[in-house]
């Protein structure tokens, strides 16, 4: 299960940047998470209790901002908006798309006391 | 968006943040000064072939950063509630940052050192069962004979795998992964310090059996392949799209069995195309040797690619 190695990656970055701002408090933290990305944000919500548990981010508020995905349809020369991959394009039904965003899972921002 | 300069994508204070992930933007909610903190860039200096050097370790920065565009903020975090909060020191850390860019800074050390021992890396993914290990045999066992080759194997448990590929006359390296259902960067430059020199070689990694997990993690490889038996159904590329999205080539073997299977080879490749029109296709079959002198030729392909690569970033 990838997503609870995420989740693990998210603590560490935020003890990362509380340690350098002499914080002991998160109040939440702000993800953005690509509908093309590798994890599902319903999972990420599941494993972040876990492994915050003990943590500085214990308690803190998930809030997870979700971006659609975008490609390129190379048979219309349009930019569209996918849902999931081995979707056509919603304009001509081509599959010839090459994704040009919604991959990424990025912290956002923290709210820190 | 920066809320102090107005910086984004494009601008130079971007351009600042893809060269430092420490860098992030802080704003005190009600404080009465906003600071704009960057701390110094961190050392990213390309790490030696030595495999014993500590330095291998660092982690710089993913090459594949991107900062976006500011997002509207949660609801949670809207200005108008928090300057509601009286006196709170609530603060807002704008970070920014990538969650795999540990892994991907690792994976660009391991790059590095690849490219630095002259190595041609594959990352070999496929649902257990597909029949990696008895392509890796065949393929070491033959390919051994005109080059270094050596394999890195990537289970839960047991050594059975390495001990095949060293059978095989091969270096071979298992990491169990235990409860992990995939490899990772730091996990394949700890296991690259145990093989012999591999100069102008080839590196195979066979990840963990799992056709979801293993294609969220760069390795620092030259190129992903999927695996995919004909046991499996057509469909599998529809189901499990990212890791045929993430692969340059699509390997389906187990064709002998094609006479007692009802299984349409058209219709696997266009499913693969679906989610990857680039992706490259070959049949083979692991066990009687048919469609290799295709794989090796592609092979060989990469590694031209490889090395025109190498000599465009030296000019």
């Amino acid at each position: 299960m990838h997503e609870m190695a995420i989740c693990l990656s998210i603590i560490q970055i935020v003890e990362e940047k509380v340690h350098e701002r002499s914080s002991s408090r998160v109040r939440s933290i702000c993800l953005e998470m690509g509908a093309l990305s590798h994890a599902a944000p319903e999972a990420i919500r599941f494993c972040f209790a876990a492994a915050a548990t003990r943590t500085v981010a214990e308690g803190a508020a998930l809030n997870i901002v979700e971006l659609p995905g975008v490609a390129w349809c190379m048979s219309c020369s349009k930019s569209v908006e996918i849902a999931r991959r081995g979707e056509c394009c919603p304009c001509c039904g081509s599959y010839h798309l090459q994704v040009t965003a919604g991959e990424q899972i990025r912290v956002k921002e923290l709210e820190i006391d | 968006m920066c809320t102090v300069c107005g910086c984004h994508d494009g601008t130079p204070s971007t351009k600042r943040a893809e060269e430092n992930d420490a860098e992030s933007h802080e704003r005190s909610i009600q404080g009465d000064r906003d600071c704009h903190s960057a701390l110094p860039p961190g050392d990213r200096r390309p790490p030696p072939s030595n495999h014993a050097d500590d330095s291998y370790n660092r982690c710089p920065r993913s090459a594949n950063y991107q900062a976006d565009n500011a997002q509207a903020l949660p609801s949670g975090l809207d200005p108008p509630d928090l300057r509601g909060c009286g006196r709170s020191r609530k603060r807002l850390v704008e970070i920014e940052r990538d969650i795999l860019d540990k892994n991907n800074g690792l994976a660009a050390n391991n790059r590095a050192l690849f490219a630095a021992d002259d190595l041609l890396v594959f990352n070999l993914l496929s649902s257990p069962g597909a029949g990696k290990t008895t392509l890796l045999v065949r393929a070491v066992s033959e390919l051994k004979c005109s080059r270094w080759v050596g394999v890195i194997e990537g289970d839960q448990q047991t050594s059975n795998d390495a001990r095949r590929i060293q059978a095989a006359g091969v270096p071979a390296v298992q990491i169990n992964t235990g409860k992990n259902c995939h490899l990772d960067a730091a996990m394949i430059g700890e296991a690259y310090r145990r093989l012999p020199l591999l100069s102008g070689g080839i590196l195979f990694i066979e990840n963990v059996g799992n056709l979801i997990c293993p294609a969220a993690f760069d390795l620092g490889e030259a190129c992903k392949i999927v695996v995919f038996s004909i046991t499996e159904g057509e469909d599998k590329p529809l189901k499990y799209p990212d890791v045929f999205a993430a692969s340059s080539l699509m390997v389906i073997n187990k064709i002998d069995l094609a006479s007692a299977l009802e299984f349409d080879l058209g219709k696997a490749i266009e499913y693969a195309r679906r989610v990857n029109p680039k992706i490259d296709v070959i049949v083979v079959s692991a066990r009687t040797g048919e469609g290799f002198a295709a794989l090796y030729a592609w092979i060989d392909r990469q590694a031209g690619r490889l090395r025109r690569a190498f000599q465009d970033a030296g000019r």
